[in-house]
């Protein structure tokens, strides 16, 4: 066990280093940041200057190696455009990606579980067909589409929500929270909703899928045939066994939130890291670029890891595998 | 299901109480892009300059018109050829307590003076600048400088002892990788005071009720507080416009505006911007770089440049494209700007058959191919330009392709001279022509990317530079633009126009700097 998770440790730091001299090569075409950073009165010369003084004309490999020196003490740099450190400005915007997306993953599993376990079990009623073509419509629209709509319906029409922004928020040491007060949590509804929509159709047509599967196995007949209460089979023995992959797909997914909310960030300008990423990425501020996708390999890693780590306690045939297969006890 | 309706209702009731506090003294706002720095002489840039102009004066200021008025100077001459004398205001204080001496205009010049700063381009003809007492300023100039009042109106003025106390004593170095103290505080003499800052989140901003200005140059606004949140997405800044949540909206999108002028209790104003969309293109290189033509530069010959004007179709883009909300152009400038005329403005008439004419006279009787580099998010309705302009040159034989880009790779590349045949926009802040010459047509202009050299328009861009006769001096901008709309180097587009949104109740005048000036407003 701890042998694995060293080796997985490993593979982590890898793939990170990889990600950051990909990411840090691709952005040499990500536009020129000078041109942003300077009026238009400045000369050639000027410009030549901030050049030199940001060490764009060093090459390749010595601003790399500055850049992952740098990165691992947790200093990535000045922002070309807002002039403070990436690492503040990160650390400002985290919390409110991170809250949007803690709140979209609870509700996508809690209405994706139940959802797909009542349509496994009944799957011939109509309850079940409806849900499941409304579902496609999470998946088939763009959430830039449902969140301007939304806004358009709750916001300019009803008045009930506010189109844009997080609402007033209470800090608590470094973490802002807009749990605290009422506009924090109103301004979370749709953004949320938004942003939980695909995860949730995914997870319910999994579940259902899995529940399908389960329920025709031996041991649920036999359980039947012993008696056992619905609610026993269906939550206690089916549920449980059809959890593994729902726990990969939504560990995968909830990186994927983290570093894909930008679009909704965008169309609700929630002040979150995915809005400063696509602001970096139109001013060809490089700093912010290479620590934001070095951050999201991080979170993908970590979360993967997790995941790895959580089938062991889901599912008690695998430690005893692998203890098997590698000629040891476990 | 029932916890839902609750919320729902509950959520109903806070919004519904929350709209009702906001009362008229407060100015909520929205715009595209945030201040990038409180620093005033860091960054020379739209909203950056327009959220410090709230917060610090300079010595001498514009109205609504963009007229010169007196701002913390009461006036300004020239006691010699080379040095302009400015007599300061009396009993004005910074937001701090400090008070506002001579002391502070040297520092605040030398310090926009100096390497880091972006604004030293402005004024690189000031030589020094002097103190002679307490409310007296001598700028010592290189050479005669007629223009340096209009040059000197984007200098702000900060406050000594504050800037040293704060080591702020220069605009920030990037190669020191740290923030400095003025990135996110600023002390000024201005009418409004900064109370909160979250750069690309909110700020706000309280009435300065002490600011000198209010029963001088403006009257005493009934806005107490004006608080910023830059929205990105435009649908959703309409959005917050339609809904009440904000009151002015800086830069709707144009297809919008319809939409917010129907809407009761909105309104939009609109104004000429000075800012004048062109085409330039290259005549000094030997051969096109992206053509089919050999051995030869096809804009060389004035014809063809002749033939190019006369096949676009300015009235249709106006109509179709911009849906309206342009000024069509003759020349690369608007008014506004001094040295500008409405008989310059004429355009050479539409005619794509004289087009087809001339072209065939001067040896492209099938036209020839060329690349159209084109912005894709700087300018209004940019890129639609330019396809507007491809399906209009097709026409007259010559088949353009277009290459559209974000700016930040753009201007990299116009930079690189690297483009034949480009749209450009270009503003003049301080609205003289000698502006517009000494970059775009003078030999070393540093955005002339079409290599235009005229020797005479030269010799009469630097004779303006220092000529302080105005009958002279206005003759000579005359005779430079004759010989620049004669050349047909750049093609005039139109002037844009910028339009704001704002509720039907608030009275803030629109300007053609597009920088609203928050002094200015009032509450009805």
């Amino acid at each position: 066990m701890v042998s694995y998770v060293i080796r997985r440790l490993f593979q982590a730091i890898l793939v990170m280093l990889v990600v950051a001299l990909v990411s840090f090569s691709m952005f040499t075409y990500a536009g020129d940041p000078v041109n942003n950073m300077v009026g238009q009165e400045a000369s050639r010369a000027d410009r030549e200057a901030l050049r030199e003084r940001l060490g764009l004309n060093d090459p390749f490999v010595l601003q790399f190696g500055r850049f992952v020196g740098r990165a691992v003490q947790g200093e990535f740099g000045i922002s070309y455009q807002l002039q403070r450190p990436v690492e503040h400005l990160i650390a400002e915007r985290m919390p409110a990606t991170l809250e949007l997306v803690f709140v979209s993953a609870i509700l996508a599993l809690a209405t994706g579980i139940p959802l797909g376990v009542y349509c496994g079990i009944h799957r011939h009623s109509w309850v079940s067909r409806v849900l499941l073509t409304v579902s496609l419509v999470g998946v088939s629209l763009p959430t830039f589409v449902i969140g301007i709509f939304m806004i358009y319906l709750f916001a300019v029409h009803l008045g009930w929500l506010p189109s844009f922004g997080r609402g007033e928020t209470v800090k608590l040491g470094w973490w802002s929270t807009g749990f605290l007060t009422p506009s924090g949590l109103l301004a979370l509804i749709m953004p949320s909703i938004t942003l939980s929509l695909f995860q949730t159709t995914l997870i319910m047509r999994l579940v259902r899928a899995e529940m399908l599967e389960v329920m025709r196995t031996d041991y649920i007949k036999f359980a039947r045939a012993r008696g056992l209460s619905d609610r026993a089979i269906n939550f206690g023995h089916a549920l449980k066994n059809t959890l593994v992959p729902v726990i990969t797909i939504a560990g995968l997914n909830i990186g994927a939130l983290i570093a894909f909310s930008i679009i909704t960030e965008t169309v609700f300008q929630w002040p979150g890291m995915g809005l400063l990423f696509i602001q970096a990425v139109s001013f060809a501020d490089v700093p912010i670029m290479s620590a934001y996708l070095v951050l999201v390999a991080f979170v993908f890693v970590a979360i993967n890891l997790i995941v790895d780590l959580l089938y062991y306690a889901v599912d008690p045939r695998l430690s005893v595998d692998k203890g098997a297969a590698a000629g040891r006890p476990s | 299901m029932k916890l839902a309706v609750y919320a729902l209702g509950a959520g109903l009731a806070v919004s519904t109480a929350l709209a009702a506090t906001a009362d008229a003294k407060t100015l909520r706002w929205a715009s595209q892009g945030d201040a990038l720095t409180m620093d005033p002489h860091a960054q020379n840039e739209g909203p950056t300059g327009t959220l410090n102009s709230q917060v610090y004066d300079s010595l001498i200021h514009r109205d609504a018109g963009l007229v010169k008025t007196p701002g913390l100077a009461v006036s300004w001459s020239t006691v010699e050829p080379t040095v302009w004398r400015f007599k300061l205001r009396q009993g004005v204080s910074f937001h701090g307590g400090q008070p506002f001496t001579a002391d502070d205009v040297v520092f605040s010049l030398r310090r926009a003076l100096s390497e880091t700063s972006d604004f030293k381009n402005y004024i690189n003809s000031i030589e020094e600048v002097r103190k002679v007492d307490d409310l007296t300023v001598d700028i010592i100039t290189k050479g005669p400088n007629p223009i340096l009042p209009d040059q000197i109106t984007s200098i702000r003025i900060m406050d000594k002892e504050w800037s040293e106390q704060n080591k702020v004593e220069k605009p920030q170095n990037y190669k020191e990788a740290e923030e400095t103290f003025a990135v996110r505080n600023a002390n000024g003499t201005g009418p409004f005071i900064v109370a909160q800052r979250d750069p690309g989140i909110r700020t706000v901003l309280k009435r300065n009720d002490a600011w000198w200005g209010w029963g001088v140059t403006d009257p005493k606004t009934n806005v107490e507080e004006v608080v910023y949140t830059p929205i990105a997405n435009p649908a959703t800044r309409v959005a917050a416009l339609l809904s009440g949540e904000v009151d002015f909206v800086l830069d709707p999108p144009l297809q919008d505006l319809a939409r917010i002028g129907a809407t009761s209790g909105l309104k939009v104003s609109q104004v000429n911007q000075i800012r004048t969309i062109f085409f330039g293109m290259d005549v000094g290189a030997a051969e096109l770089r992206h053509s089919n033509v050999k051995g030869k530069n096809p804009f060389q010959d004035p014809k063809v440049r002749e033939a190019m004007y006369r096949a676009i179709d300015v009235d249709t883009i106006k109509a179709k494209t911009m849906r309206g909300l342009s000024f069509p152009a003759g020349i690369i400038t608007s008014g506004g700007v001094h040295g500008y005329t409405p008989e310059l403005d004429q355009r050479l008439s539409y005619d794509p058959a004289k087009s087809k004419a001339l072209l065939a006279e001067a040896g492209y009787p099938d036209g020839f191919e060329v690349q159209l580099d084109c912005p894709n998010d700087r300018y209004n309705n940019d890129e639609a330009i330019c396809q507007a302009t491809v399906g209009m040159l097709a026409r007259i034989g010559v088949k353009a392709s277009l290459n559209a880009r974000s700016k930040s790779v753009y201007f990299k590349s116009l930079q690189n001279k690297e483009s034949d045949f480009y749209l450009l926009g270009w503003g003049v802040p301080t609205h003289d022509s000698h502006y517009v010459f000494s970059y775009l047509a003078a030999s070393k202009g540093s955005w002339n990317f079409v290599n235009f050299s005229d020797k005479r328009l030269d010799d009469l861009t630097n004779a303006m530079e220092i000529e302080t006769d105005s009958a002279k001096r206005d003759a000579m901008i005359a005779e430079a633009w004759k010989i620049l709309k004669d050349s047909n180097v750049y093609i005039p587009l139109h002037h844009q126009v910028i339009a704001w949104g704002l509720k039907a109740g608030l009275e803030l005048p629109i300007i053609a700097n597009d920088s609203p000036q928050f002094r200015m407003a009032m509450w009805k």
